[in-house]
Protein backbone atom coordinates (compact mmCIF):
# COMPACT_ATOMS: atom_id res chain seq x y z
CA UNK A 1 0.00 0.00 0.00
CA UNK A 2 1.38 3.39 -1.20
CA UNK A 3 -0.11 6.54 0.45
CA UNK A 4 -0.71 9.68 -1.68
CA UNK A 5 -2.25 12.79 -0.54
CA UNK A 6 -4.66 14.24 -3.31
CA UNK A 7 -2.72 17.50 -3.27
CA UNK A 8 0.05 16.02 -4.97
CA UNK A 9 -2.20 14.65 -7.46
CA UNK A 10 -3.48 18.63 -7.90
CA UNK A 11 -0.46 20.24 -7.91
CA UNK A 12 0.69 17.73 -10.65
CA UNK A 13 -2.32 18.24 -12.78
CA UNK A 14 -1.86 22.13 -12.61
CA UNK A 15 1.59 22.04 -13.79
CA UNK A 16 0.60 19.62 -16.33
CA UNK A 17 -2.22 22.20 -17.39
CA UNK A 18 -0.24 25.09 -17.10
CA UNK A 19 2.39 23.54 -19.56
CA UNK A 20 -0.36 22.06 -22.12
CA UNK A 21 -1.68 25.62 -22.71
CA UNK A 22 0.97 27.25 -24.24
CA UNK A 23 2.89 24.03 -26.14
CA UNK A 24 2.18 21.75 -28.72
CA UNK A 25 3.41 17.86 -28.20
CA UNK A 26 6.14 17.45 -30.19
CA UNK A 27 5.15 14.85 -32.16
CA UNK A 28 2.65 17.40 -33.11
CA UNK A 29 4.98 19.96 -34.04
CA UNK A 30 7.25 17.61 -36.48
CA UNK A 31 3.94 16.72 -38.06
CA UNK A 32 3.12 20.29 -38.47
CA UNK A 33 6.15 21.15 -40.11
CA UNK A 34 6.74 17.94 -42.65
CA UNK A 35 3.09 18.91 -43.65
CA UNK A 36 4.60 22.70 -44.67
CA UNK A 37 7.29 21.06 -46.33
CA UNK A 38 5.19 18.83 -48.46
CA UNK A 39 3.11 21.35 -49.41
CA UNK A 40 3.23 22.93 -52.81
CA UNK A 41 2.01 26.51 -52.28
CA UNK A 42 -1.00 28.19 -52.28
CA UNK A 43 -3.07 29.12 -49.33
CA UNK A 44 -2.78 25.74 -47.41
CA UNK A 45 0.84 26.37 -47.07
CA UNK A 46 0.72 30.32 -45.77
CA UNK A 47 -1.68 28.25 -43.31
CA UNK A 48 0.88 25.94 -42.11
CA UNK A 49 3.66 28.41 -41.81
CA UNK A 50 1.45 30.54 -39.75
CA UNK A 51 0.64 27.35 -37.46
CA UNK A 52 4.38 26.70 -37.09
CA UNK A 53 5.17 30.50 -36.56
CA UNK A 54 2.58 30.47 -34.16
CA UNK A 55 3.73 27.56 -31.88
CA UNK A 56 7.39 29.21 -31.28
CA UNK A 57 5.01 32.40 -30.52
CA UNK A 58 3.00 30.76 -28.24
CA UNK A 59 6.30 28.86 -26.52
CA UNK A 60 8.51 31.95 -26.35
CA UNK A 61 5.66 34.47 -25.18
CA UNK A 62 4.45 31.51 -22.52
CA UNK A 63 0.79 32.48 -24.41
CA UNK A 64 -1.73 30.07 -24.85
CA UNK A 65 -0.98 28.34 -28.75
CA UNK A 66 -4.75 28.77 -29.58
CA UNK A 67 -7.74 30.67 -27.44
CA UNK A 68 -9.68 27.77 -27.24
CA UNK A 69 -7.97 26.38 -24.47
CA UNK A 70 -10.59 23.66 -24.04
CA UNK A 71 -12.50 21.59 -21.86
CA UNK A 72 -9.81 19.88 -19.37
CA UNK A 73 -10.23 15.92 -19.92
CA UNK A 74 -8.09 14.14 -17.23
CA UNK A 75 -7.49 10.68 -17.16
CA UNK A 76 -6.35 9.14 -14.13
CA UNK A 77 -4.86 4.87 -14.05
CA UNK A 78 -4.64 4.47 -11.02
CA UNK A 79 -3.04 1.17 -8.94
CA UNK A 80 -4.71 -0.50 -6.71
CA UNK A 81 -2.43 -0.62 -4.55
CA UNK A 82 -2.51 3.05 -3.59
CA UNK A 83 -4.68 4.69 -0.74
CA UNK A 84 -5.46 8.25 -1.45
CA UNK A 85 -5.88 10.55 1.27
CA UNK A 86 -6.72 14.33 1.67
CA UNK A 87 -9.26 15.93 -0.23
CA UNK A 88 -11.72 14.07 -2.18
CA UNK A 89 -9.96 13.41 -5.93
CA UNK A 90 -12.76 15.33 -7.75
CA UNK A 91 -11.78 18.14 -6.08
CA UNK A 92 -8.43 18.02 -5.89
CA UNK A 93 -8.28 17.57 -10.11
CA UNK A 94 -11.25 20.81 -10.36
CA UNK A 95 -9.08 22.63 -7.99
CA UNK A 96 -5.97 22.17 -10.18
CA UNK A 97 -7.96 23.09 -13.30
CA UNK A 98 -9.18 26.11 -11.37
CA UNK A 99 -6.15 27.40 -10.24
CA UNK A 100 -4.27 26.81 -13.38
CA UNK A 101 -6.74 28.75 -15.70
CA UNK A 102 -6.87 31.65 -13.35
CA UNK A 103 -2.68 31.65 -13.42
CA UNK A 104 -2.35 30.76 -16.95
CA UNK A 105 -4.32 33.70 -18.17
CA UNK A 106 -6.28 30.45 -20.32
CA UNK A 107 -10.03 31.43 -21.03
CA UNK A 108 -13.09 30.17 -19.02
CA UNK A 109 -15.06 28.12 -21.37
CA UNK A 110 -17.12 26.04 -19.89
CA UNK A 111 -20.83 26.61 -19.41
CA UNK A 112 -24.29 25.62 -18.32
CA UNK A 113 -25.91 23.63 -21.33
CA UNK A 114 -28.96 25.56 -21.00
CA UNK A 115 -28.71 28.81 -19.49
CA UNK A 116 -25.41 29.06 -21.19
CA UNK A 117 -23.95 30.79 -18.45
CA UNK A 118 -20.34 30.54 -17.72
CA UNK A 119 -18.73 28.78 -14.80
CA UNK A 120 -16.37 31.31 -14.77
CA UNK A 121 -13.18 29.16 -13.69
CA UNK A 122 -13.36 26.51 -16.45
CA UNK A 123 -14.48 23.77 -13.84
CA UNK A 124 -15.70 20.77 -13.73
CA UNK A 125 -13.21 18.51 -15.82
CA UNK A 126 -14.01 15.79 -17.73
CA UNK A 127 -12.50 13.01 -15.45
CA UNK A 128 -11.64 9.58 -16.72
CA UNK A 129 -10.57 6.84 -13.79
CA UNK A 130 -9.26 3.99 -14.28
CA UNK A 131 -8.11 1.25 -11.52
CA UNK A 132 -5.37 -0.64 -12.52
CA UNK A 133 -2.61 -3.03 -11.10
CA UNK A 134 0.38 -1.78 -9.02
CA UNK A 135 1.21 1.42 -6.60
CA UNK A 136 1.63 4.43 -9.09
CA UNK A 137 -0.58 7.28 -10.57
CA UNK A 138 -0.82 7.51 -14.54
CA UNK A 139 -2.14 11.32 -15.30
CA UNK A 140 -3.03 12.29 -19.25
CA UNK A 141 -4.21 16.29 -19.57
CA UNK A 142 -5.47 16.88 -22.72
CA UNK A 143 -7.25 20.29 -23.44
CA UNK A 144 -9.96 19.70 -26.00
CA UNK A 145 -10.89 22.42 -27.91
CA UNK A 146 -14.33 22.48 -29.37
CA UNK A 147 -14.02 23.57 -32.65
CA UNK A 148 -13.30 19.61 -33.47
CA UNK A 149 -14.88 17.87 -30.96
CA UNK A 150 -18.52 19.47 -32.36
CA UNK A 151 -17.47 17.55 -35.52
CA UNK A 152 -17.00 14.19 -33.67
CA UNK A 153 -19.27 11.33 -34.30
CA UNK A 154 -20.58 8.21 -33.31
CA UNK A 155 -21.67 5.14 -35.43
CA UNK A 156 -23.77 2.44 -34.74
CA UNK A 157 -22.75 -0.47 -37.42
CA UNK A 158 -24.11 -2.90 -38.27
CA UNK A 159 -21.31 -6.08 -37.82
CA UNK A 160 -21.61 -7.18 -41.64
CA UNK A 161 -20.29 -3.50 -42.37
CA UNK A 162 -17.09 -4.60 -40.61
CA UNK A 163 -13.48 -3.11 -41.61
CA UNK A 164 -15.12 -1.34 -44.59
CA UNK A 165 -18.04 0.28 -42.54
CA UNK A 166 -15.53 1.22 -40.28
CA UNK A 167 -13.08 2.89 -42.37
CA UNK A 168 -15.76 4.83 -44.66
CA UNK A 169 -17.20 5.89 -41.03
CA UNK A 170 -13.96 7.48 -40.13
CA UNK A 171 -13.77 9.10 -43.50
CA UNK A 172 -17.13 9.99 -43.41
CA UNK A 173 -16.59 12.04 -40.80
CA UNK A 174 -13.94 14.06 -41.99
CA UNK A 175 -15.26 14.82 -45.05
CA UNK A 176 -18.64 15.87 -43.35
CA UNK A 177 -16.70 18.00 -40.98
CA UNK A 178 -14.81 19.26 -43.85
CA UNK A 179 -12.77 22.91 -43.06
CA UNK A 180 -14.44 23.76 -39.68
CA UNK A 181 -12.45 21.73 -37.49
CA UNK A 182 -9.37 23.86 -37.65
CA UNK A 183 -7.37 20.63 -40.21
CA UNK A 184 -5.27 19.46 -40.78
CA UNK A 185 -6.79 17.12 -38.22
CA UNK A 186 -5.73 14.09 -36.10
CA UNK A 187 -8.47 11.49 -35.93
CA UNK A 188 -9.32 9.70 -33.13
CA UNK A 189 -11.16 6.11 -33.49
CA UNK A 190 -12.99 3.57 -31.16
CA UNK A 191 -13.64 0.48 -32.47
CA UNK A 192 -16.29 -2.15 -30.60
CA UNK A 193 -16.86 -1.61 -26.76
CA UNK A 194 -20.51 -0.17 -26.11
CA UNK A 195 -22.23 3.28 -27.20
CA UNK A 196 -20.31 4.98 -23.89
CA UNK A 197 -16.91 3.13 -24.10
CA UNK A 198 -16.52 3.70 -28.03
CA UNK A 199 -16.61 6.31 -27.03
CA UNK A 200 -13.98 7.09 -24.13
CA UNK A 201 -12.22 4.97 -26.84
CA UNK A 202 -11.63 7.69 -29.16
CA UNK A 203 -10.48 10.37 -26.39
CA UNK A 204 -7.89 8.20 -25.43
CA UNK A 205 -6.89 7.29 -29.01
CA UNK A 206 -6.18 10.86 -29.57
CA UNK A 207 -3.77 11.04 -26.29
CA UNK A 208 -1.07 8.31 -28.46
CA UNK A 209 1.05 10.51 -30.19
CA UNK A 210 1.18 10.70 -33.98
CA UNK A 211 3.20 7.98 -36.26
CA UNK A 212 2.70 5.73 -33.73
CA UNK A 213 0.42 2.28 -34.74
CA UNK A 214 -1.99 0.06 -32.92
CA UNK A 215 -0.23 -2.86 -31.28
CA UNK A 216 -2.78 -5.31 -33.71
CA UNK A 217 -1.70 -5.47 -37.20
CA UNK A 218 -5.16 -5.68 -38.68
CA UNK A 219 -6.17 -2.28 -36.44
CA UNK A 220 -2.91 -0.80 -37.40
CA UNK A 221 -3.75 -1.19 -41.07
CA UNK A 222 -7.31 0.46 -40.55
CA UNK A 223 -5.09 3.20 -39.39
CA UNK A 224 -2.93 3.59 -42.36
CA UNK A 225 -6.13 3.47 -45.09
CA UNK A 226 -8.25 5.66 -43.67
CA UNK A 227 -5.47 8.49 -42.96
CA UNK A 228 -4.55 7.51 -47.23
CA UNK A 229 -7.96 7.87 -47.65
CA UNK A 230 -8.39 11.17 -45.62
CA UNK A 231 -5.68 12.82 -47.62
CA UNK A 232 -7.37 12.16 -50.63
CA UNK A 233 -10.34 13.72 -49.95
CA UNK A 234 -8.00 17.41 -51.22
CA UNK A 235 -9.74 18.96 -48.01
CA UNK A 236 -5.91 20.32 -46.55
CA UNK A 237 -5.15 22.78 -43.93
CA UNK A 238 -7.65 25.10 -43.12
CA UNK A 239 -10.07 23.50 -45.56
CA UNK A 240 -7.59 25.46 -48.22
CA UNK A 241 -7.06 21.77 -50.21
CA UNK A 242 -3.75 20.48 -50.15
CA UNK A 243 -2.22 17.50 -49.39
CA UNK A 244 -2.75 17.13 -45.32
CA UNK A 245 -5.86 16.49 -43.96
CA UNK A 246 -4.89 14.62 -41.41
CA UNK A 247 -2.02 14.25 -39.54
CA UNK A 248 -2.63 10.86 -38.43
CA UNK A 249 -5.78 8.37 -37.50
CA UNK A 250 -5.27 6.34 -34.30
CA UNK A 251 -7.63 3.47 -33.64
CA UNK A 252 -8.16 1.96 -29.78
CA UNK A 253 -10.45 -0.95 -29.49
CA UNK A 254 -12.65 -3.42 -27.50
CA UNK A 255 -14.50 -6.49 -27.63
CA UNK A 256 -18.18 -5.61 -28.29
CA UNK A 257 -21.22 -7.64 -28.46
CA UNK A 258 -22.78 -9.81 -30.54
CA UNK A 259 -25.15 -7.65 -32.62
CA UNK A 260 -23.25 -4.56 -33.15
CA UNK A 261 -19.86 -2.63 -34.29
CA UNK A 262 -20.01 0.72 -32.56
CA UNK A 263 -17.53 3.17 -33.87
CA UNK A 264 -16.95 6.78 -32.29
CA UNK A 265 -14.91 9.13 -34.16
CA UNK A 266 -13.64 12.14 -32.18
CA UNK A 267 -11.85 14.85 -33.93
CA UNK A 268 -8.80 16.59 -32.79
CA UNK A 269 -7.49 19.89 -34.56
CA UNK A 270 -4.18 20.23 -35.17
CA UNK A 271 -3.38 22.14 -31.86
CA UNK A 272 -2.83 18.96 -30.39
CA UNK A 273 -1.66 19.72 -26.55
CA UNK A 274 -1.42 16.46 -24.15
CA UNK A 275 0.68 15.63 -21.24
CA UNK A 276 1.26 12.61 -19.56
CA UNK A 277 3.22 11.94 -16.40
CA UNK A 278 3.52 9.08 -13.84
CA UNK A 279 3.42 9.88 -9.62
CA UNK B 1 0.12 39.66 -50.17
CA UNK B 2 -2.34 42.36 -49.64
CA UNK B 3 -2.08 44.99 -47.50
CA UNK B 4 -5.65 46.29 -46.31
CA UNK B 5 -6.57 48.89 -44.33
CA UNK B 6 -10.16 49.44 -42.96
CA UNK B 7 -12.98 50.80 -43.59
CA UNK B 8 -12.79 48.97 -46.84
CA UNK B 9 -13.87 50.81 -49.64
CA UNK B 10 -16.14 49.00 -52.35
CA UNK B 11 -13.51 49.30 -54.91
CA UNK B 12 -10.53 47.40 -52.60
CA UNK B 13 -13.75 44.78 -52.08
CA UNK B 14 -14.42 44.12 -55.46
CA UNK B 15 -10.62 43.97 -56.17
CA UNK B 16 -10.16 41.06 -53.56
CA UNK B 17 -10.69 37.40 -55.12
CA UNK B 18 -10.97 34.38 -53.20
CA UNK B 19 -7.59 32.69 -52.19
CA UNK B 20 -5.83 36.41 -51.56
CA UNK B 21 -3.40 36.30 -48.49
CA UNK B 22 -4.38 39.71 -46.95
CA UNK B 23 -2.58 41.54 -44.09
CA UNK B 24 -5.55 43.82 -42.26
CA UNK B 25 -5.10 47.18 -40.25
CA UNK B 26 -7.95 49.44 -38.56
CA UNK B 27 -10.94 48.65 -36.20
CA UNK B 28 -12.60 44.79 -35.82
CA UNK B 29 -15.12 44.09 -33.22
CA UNK B 30 -15.83 40.25 -31.82
CA UNK B 31 -18.80 38.86 -31.49
CA UNK B 32 -19.46 34.92 -31.21
CA UNK B 33 -22.16 32.78 -30.53
CA UNK B 34 -24.25 34.84 -27.18
CA UNK B 35 -23.13 38.13 -28.14
CA UNK B 36 -24.68 37.71 -31.67
CA UNK B 37 -28.11 37.09 -29.65
CA UNK B 38 -27.86 39.66 -27.77
CA UNK B 39 -27.44 41.75 -30.74
CA UNK B 40 -30.29 40.65 -32.54
CA UNK B 41 -32.14 40.95 -29.01
CA UNK B 42 -31.37 44.75 -29.67
CA UNK B 43 -32.03 44.63 -33.15
CA UNK B 44 -35.82 42.85 -32.81
CA UNK B 45 -36.19 45.56 -29.86
CA UNK B 46 -35.30 48.57 -32.32
CA UNK B 47 -33.07 49.43 -29.90
CA UNK B 48 -29.09 50.89 -30.52
CA UNK B 49 -26.12 48.46 -31.05
CA UNK B 50 -22.90 48.95 -29.27
CA UNK B 51 -20.82 49.48 -32.32
CA UNK B 52 -22.60 51.11 -35.65
CA UNK B 53 -22.70 48.14 -38.30
CA UNK B 54 -22.29 50.08 -41.39
CA UNK B 55 -19.01 49.21 -43.09
CA UNK B 56 -18.00 47.52 -39.81
CA UNK B 57 -16.03 44.10 -39.48
CA UNK B 58 -17.09 41.46 -37.11
CA UNK B 59 -14.55 39.04 -36.16
CA UNK B 60 -15.68 35.58 -34.81
CA UNK B 61 -13.62 35.42 -31.93
CA UNK B 62 -13.40 34.70 -28.19
CA UNK B 63 -9.71 35.96 -27.20
CA UNK B 64 -8.37 34.58 -23.57
CA UNK B 65 -7.81 37.00 -20.77
CA UNK B 66 -4.68 39.72 -21.41
CA UNK B 67 -2.20 39.67 -19.19
CA UNK B 68 -0.99 43.15 -17.78
CA UNK B 69 1.75 43.57 -19.93
CA UNK B 70 -0.64 42.27 -22.91
CA UNK B 71 -2.66 44.19 -24.93
CA UNK B 72 -4.78 40.65 -25.45
CA UNK B 73 -4.43 37.26 -24.76
CA UNK B 74 -4.77 34.75 -27.44
CA UNK B 75 -7.38 35.55 -29.90
CA UNK B 76 -7.65 33.49 -33.26
CA UNK B 77 -11.12 32.83 -34.97
CA UNK B 78 -13.79 30.50 -34.17
CA UNK B 79 -15.59 28.46 -36.08
CA UNK B 80 -17.78 30.67 -38.50
CA UNK B 81 -20.54 28.00 -39.35
CA UNK B 82 -22.01 28.64 -35.90
CA UNK B 83 -23.02 31.86 -37.36
CA UNK B 84 -24.53 30.96 -40.11
CA UNK B 85 -28.16 31.88 -38.64
CA UNK B 86 -26.62 35.50 -38.01
CA UNK B 87 -24.22 36.66 -40.72
CA UNK B 88 -26.68 37.27 -43.39
CA UNK B 89 -29.24 39.48 -41.36
CA UNK B 90 -26.15 41.68 -40.38
CA UNK B 91 -24.71 42.14 -43.83
CA UNK B 92 -28.22 42.95 -45.03
CA UNK B 93 -27.65 45.84 -42.77
CA UNK B 94 -24.40 46.81 -44.18
CA UNK B 95 -21.75 45.13 -42.18
CA UNK B 96 -18.82 45.13 -44.43
CA UNK B 97 -16.74 42.01 -43.49
CA UNK B 98 -16.51 38.91 -41.51
CA UNK B 99 -13.36 37.23 -40.13
CA UNK B 100 -13.79 33.48 -38.94
CA UNK B 101 -12.92 30.23 -39.99
CA UNK B 102 -14.22 27.72 -42.12
CA UNK B 103 -16.66 27.19 -45.06
CA UNK B 104 -20.47 29.31 -43.76
CA UNK B 105 -24.06 28.60 -45.42
CA UNK B 106 -24.52 29.19 -49.15
CA UNK B 107 -27.20 31.90 -47.52
CA UNK B 108 -24.26 33.76 -46.36
CA UNK B 109 -22.24 33.54 -49.50
CA UNK B 110 -24.99 35.33 -51.00
CA UNK B 111 -25.40 37.93 -49.07
CA UNK B 112 -21.33 38.39 -48.93
CA UNK B 113 -22.40 39.06 -52.62
CA UNK B 114 -25.23 40.84 -52.62
CA UNK B 115 -24.27 43.42 -50.22
CA UNK B 116 -20.60 43.54 -52.00
CA UNK B 117 -19.13 42.34 -48.26
CA UNK B 118 -15.80 39.67 -48.12
CA UNK B 119 -15.73 36.91 -45.91
CA UNK B 120 -12.15 36.64 -44.60
CA UNK B 121 -10.56 33.07 -43.26
CA UNK B 122 -7.97 33.68 -40.17
CA UNK B 123 -6.08 30.99 -39.36
CA UNK B 124 -7.57 28.55 -36.87
CA UNK B 125 -5.50 27.66 -33.92
CA UNK B 126 -3.21 30.65 -33.92
CA UNK B 127 -4.15 32.41 -31.70
CA UNK B 128 -0.99 33.57 -30.12
CA UNK B 129 0.37 34.58 -33.42
CA UNK B 130 -3.12 36.89 -33.72
CA UNK B 131 -2.25 38.31 -30.11
CA UNK B 132 0.82 39.77 -31.50
CA UNK B 133 -1.23 41.85 -34.47
CA UNK B 134 -3.97 43.39 -31.58
CA UNK B 135 -2.18 46.33 -30.38
CA UNK B 136 -5.32 47.34 -28.67
CA UNK B 137 -8.51 45.69 -27.17
CA UNK B 138 -11.99 47.23 -25.48
CA UNK B 139 -14.10 45.63 -23.96
CA UNK B 140 -17.20 47.74 -25.08
CA UNK B 141 -20.46 45.56 -24.41
CA UNK B 142 -21.71 42.44 -22.45
CA UNK B 143 -18.85 42.14 -20.34
CA UNK B 144 -20.35 39.78 -18.16
CA UNK B 145 -20.36 37.43 -21.20
CA UNK B 146 -16.44 37.15 -20.59
CA UNK B 147 -14.41 35.83 -23.37
CA UNK B 148 -18.02 35.56 -25.28
CA UNK B 149 -18.57 40.13 -24.83
CA UNK B 150 -17.88 42.23 -27.83
CA UNK B 151 -14.04 43.82 -27.85
CA UNK B 152 -13.22 46.30 -30.40
CA UNK B 153 -9.94 45.57 -31.18
CA UNK B 154 -7.01 47.74 -33.27
CA UNK B 155 -4.95 45.10 -35.05
CA UNK B 156 -2.16 45.85 -37.38
CA UNK B 157 -0.70 43.33 -40.30
CA UNK B 158 -3.91 40.80 -39.31
CA UNK B 159 -3.27 37.56 -41.31
CA UNK B 160 -6.06 36.22 -43.04
CA UNK B 161 -7.39 34.46 -46.33
CA UNK B 162 -10.30 35.99 -48.15
CA UNK B 163 -12.58 33.18 -48.36
CA UNK B 164 -15.61 34.46 -50.38
CA UNK B 165 -15.61 37.38 -52.28
CA UNK B 166 -17.82 39.84 -53.29
CA UNK B 167 -18.21 37.73 -57.00
CA UNK B 168 -19.50 35.07 -55.38
CA UNK B 169 -16.31 33.31 -55.55
CA UNK B 170 -15.06 30.96 -52.60
CA UNK B 171 -11.92 29.13 -51.37
CA UNK B 172 -13.44 26.06 -50.03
Amino acid sequence: MRKINTQTIENKIYEMALKAGVNLTPSCKTALKKAYETEDGGAAKFALKTLCDNAEIANKKDMPVCQDTGMAVVILEIGQEVFLEGKPLKTAVNDAVRRAYADGYFRKSICDPITRVNTTDNTPAAIHIEICEGDKIKITYLPKGFGSENMSRLYMLKPAQGVDGIIDAIVETVRLAGSRPCPPVYVGVGIGGSFDTCAYLAKKAITRDIGTHNEREDIAQIEKTALEKINALNIGCQGFHGKTTALGVSCEWLPTHIAGLPVAVNIQCHCIRCEKEII
Amino acid sequence: MKELTLPLSKKTVKELKAGDSVLISGTIMTARDCAHKRLFSLLDDNKPLPFDLKDAVIYYAGPCPAKPEQPSGSCGPTTSARMDVFAPRLLNLGLGAIIGKGEMSDEVRKAVKDNCAVYFAAIGGAGALYADAIKKSECIAFDDLLSEAVYKLEVVNFPAVVAYDCHGGSIY
